[in-house]
């Protein structure tokens, strides 16, 4: 008998990126993980996602009620999107209704972990992230943030695996922004293949340059991911390799600290 | 009379509800809404105008590349760089935007669309040999079958034996549609959110490599889209033959144009595009003039003082006020109602006789024994959307073998101090528009009129109701517990709804009630 984990993926103020992401997942694909024991003898149900369920309307939501009520601290909630706390109790999937009896919540994406580009000023909603919405609505659940715009999809099925091998990560598994160190350990500027051109002092002047990116506003020295050695799109390009500066995504910082994109951050100024 | 509710309906982009009132079971009336409000307009002023394609691709994650590119356009305009755009940057902006139109079309035919009308659950009693049938039997045997079910019951009509065959193209489909975006990566560094488009051109030219390992994808691609994809479109249209009159909606057409075959991308009268621009109205294709297009407020949440044309229009949400039911805005041209996307280009381009639209178009008619008027309808969104990305993945193979390493494919530029912009082009969906006004150097106003804003409006100030509800109007709704005709006719419009409503109220005021109803 396969051991069944219920994930309820809820959708809030984001653009469906971080699903889109989802799709693109490759090692292991979205089909190992939605279809396959993706670790033996358990696998993952996902009864409830906007953009790729079947069912719609009343008996959708019907789903989401139930798994609440007969699975209570089984289930995994995935958040996508920047929360509005004050009326995004959301789209079908009210956000306190749905976390307070999940084992765990894991927030994927900038939007869900820090609130992301809706949040960039003037942030005219409101909006904010997950921890911040719990910690609005007093609710007190596991929180593994998951950061990214999108968030990558390994960086997700790592994460949801190493939930399914063993348990939920410890403290010394998440860095200070509940991130997975495995993921998020490292800074881009420390394993960029453009790292021998800053220390040569060799710096791309515009888009298309050879060189570091540093002066064109690159935001890797300040950004900790490890999009350098495990790349985008099943492994074939990221930001930096397409001489585009890194807009440090998976940080706090990247709605307005980090934008303008194109603009360089002085080292010492972090 | 009799009210049928859908919200949230899913395998769409975003949220969006209709409610639709049902007389003797026909739709007698019907209203299209979506609650999702982020603010990228108000996000973006007073920032550096090159953030603009950033912020703006974020608008949607399911068509991140038509907003960058719109964004991009209308800074060329802004910066006064239109016509110096390099050739590899063109072409490559092409590559970009052509590989998300196949993801997207893919995507929305298998995954969003085809489960109104493929039984899933035909799967338990297969017994072949296929890996990934059996996967799927061995995913069924364990339980309810998530997120393939629950679902409307009651009117699928392929064989097991077909249902099968399309069972495994959904799996296939997974997998090519995500080649679609790693080919897309080879110029675009990464997506949903590509790094690759910048205004002047983009940040990484073609060498040898990169054209090696984007045509070898494509190839697949391509051969996925002419044997699997356009067959299949054609074989749904075949068992559901109704729905070649169901759901016909306007009966306007409007294309912005889009995919530059040579020189500037800003001159929307060239010839030389792979969609041509125009409106198609009485029977006839007419020249497209941008500035006949104004946003009417008569239904919508927003002080009617801020109806206008998009370049000059403000955005003041006004919640409760009377008569409204929308948060999308109503688009019109010369004040009447038309519909955008890939039957819109279709049949203004065909009409047009443009390029070799019509040897591509004709064997799909004839197999389906239909006239190209006959599209007018749900399956023809269907139909067309197919056909189109055979034509898009025939360009992409011309435009990469086209690119030249080492010649340029960037133009540098100076941000003025004051300027305007517009970025008009064809998204996945249909016509995409941004509008930016530059002064002191900074963003000072961005205004976006995106695909869904168009087919999804609300009534406008004549009464008169958006394209989706025109389509669900008059429709006869079988069994209202099982609604398959509203869901199939929304659905083949392949809404977006993140992309339509990004306006917001001010902080600390109640914007909505989320129906959970």
């Amino acid at each position: 008998m396969s051991k069944e984990i219920p994930v309820i993926w809820a959708q809030h103020g984001g653009c469906t990126g971080c699903s889109v992401s989802f799709l693109n997942a490759a090692r292991p694909a979205v089909k190992n993980i939605l279809i396959d024991e993706v670790v033996p003898g358990t696998h993952i149900e996902l009864r409830f996602h906007l953009t790729v369920m079947a069912g719609q309307g009343e008996p959708a939501l019907e789903v989401v009620r139930d798994t609440v009520r007969r699975e209570k601290g089984g289930y995994v909630l995935i958040v996508e999107g920047s929360i509005d706390p004050e009326y995004g109790r959301s789209l079908g999937v009210p956000l306190d209704d749905v976390a307070r009896d999940a084992l765990a919540a894991i927030a994927v994406g900038n939007c869900a972990a820090f609130g992301g580009l809706p949040a960039g000023r003037p942030n005219p909603v409101g909006y904010m992230g997950v921890g911040e919405a719990f910690g609005r609505l007093g609710i007190r659940k596991p929180l593994i943030n998951v950061p990214g715009c999108p968030m990558h999809p390994d960086w997700l099925s790592g994460t949801i695996v190493g939930i399914l091998l063993k348990g939920l990560p410890g403290p010394g598994d998440l860095d200070d922004l509940l991130r997975p160190k495995a993921f998020y350990g490292k800074l881009i500027h420390d394993r960029c293949q453009r790292r021998a051109d800053f220390d040569a002092g060799k710096f791309a002047a515009r888009p298309g340059d050879d060189g570091c990116l540093y002066e064109l506003g690159c935001k890797g020295p300040f950004t900790s991911a490890d999009c350098p050695e495990r790349r985008w799109n099943n492994r074939r390009n990221w930001c930096v390799e397409n001489g585009y500066p890194c807009q440090g995504c998976v940080e706090p910082e990247f709605a307005d600290l980090h934008s303008p994109y194109w603009k360089k951050i002085p080292l010492e100024a972090k | 009379m009799r009210k049928i509710s859908i919200d949230p309906i899913s395998r769409i982009e975003g949220h969006l509800g209709i409610e639709l009132d049902v007389e003797d079971g026909v739709v007698r009336d019907a209203r299209c809404s979506g609650p999702l409000f982020r603010g990228f307009e108000v996000i973006l002023k007073g920032r550096d105008p090159r953030d603009a394609p950033m912020f703006a691709q974020r608008i949607c994650g399911v068509c991140p590349l038509i907003h960058a590119k719109g964004s991009v356009l209308a800074l060329d305009s802004a910066f006064g760089i239109s016509d110096r755009i390099p050739d590899n940057g063109r072409i490559v902006r092409n590559l970009l935007l052509g590989s998300n139109f196949l993801q997207s079309h893919v995507l929305h035919f298998y995954h969003l669309a085809a489960l109104d009308f493929v039984d899933v659950t035909a799967v338990a009693g297969y017994g072949g040999a296929d890996p990934d049938l059996n996967d799927l039997r061995a995913f069924a045997g364990r339980g309810p079958l998530s997120p393939l079910v629950p679902r409307y019951e009651g009117d699928y009509r392929f064989s097991a034996e077909v249902s099968l065959v399309l069972l495994k193209h959904y799996v296939e489909a997974l997998r090519v549609r995500r080649k679609a975006h790693e080919m897309l990566a080879v110029f675009g560094g990464k997506v949903p959110h590509q790094c690759g488009m910048v205004p002047g051109g983009v940040t990484k030219g073609p060498d040898l490599d990169s054209i090696a390992e984007y045509l070898w994808r494509l190839r697949e691609i391509q051969r996925f889209v002419d044997e699997t994809l356009i067959p299949d479109a054609i074989a749904l249209g075949k068992t559901y033959p109704e729905y070649m009159r169901i759901g016909r909606g306007c009966g306007r057409y409007l294309s912005f144009g889009g995919f530059s075959l040579a020189g500037s991308e800003a001159d929307l009268s060239s010839k030389a595009k792979l969609f041509p621009s125009g409106i198609l109205r009485n029977g006839a294709v007419e020249p497209l003039d941008p500035s006949k297009i104004e946003e009417e407020l008569a239904h919508s949440w927003y002080d009617d003082s801020g109806a206008g044309p998009p370049s000059s229009g403000e955005t003041i949400p006004l919640r409760g006020k009377d008569g409204a039911y929308s948060w999308l805005k109503s688009p019109r041209y010369e004040g009447q109602v038309f519909e955008v996307g890939p039957l819109a280009r279709m049949l203004i381009g065909y009409r047009l006789g443009h390029g070799r639209l019509r040897e591509t178009v004709d064997p799909a008619l004839s197999a389906l024994g239909i006239e190209i008027d006959d599209l007018r309808s749900t399956m023809g969104r269907h139909v067309a959307r197919a056909i189109e990305a055979g034509i898009v993945a025939r360009a992409l193979e011309e435009w990469v073998l086209s690119l030249r390493p080492g010649e340029p494919f960037y133009v540098d530029h100076q941000i003025p101090e004051a300027s305007t912009g517009m970025g008009l082009h064809e998204a996945p969906r249909g016509s995409l528009g941004h509008w930016v006004k530059i002064a002191g150097g900074r963003i000072e106003r961005y205004q976006v009129v995106s695909p869904t804003t168009w087919n999804g409006s609300p009534q406008d100030s004549k009464g008169a109701p958006g394209p989706i509800e025109q389509a669900l109007i008059g429709t006869r709704i079988r069994d209202p517990e099982n609604p398959f005709e509203a869901v199939r006719i929304v659905r083949s419009f392949d809404p977006c709804l993140a992309c339509s409503v990004q306006v917001i109220a001010p902080s600390g005021r109640k914007l909505v009630e989320y129906r959970i109803a």
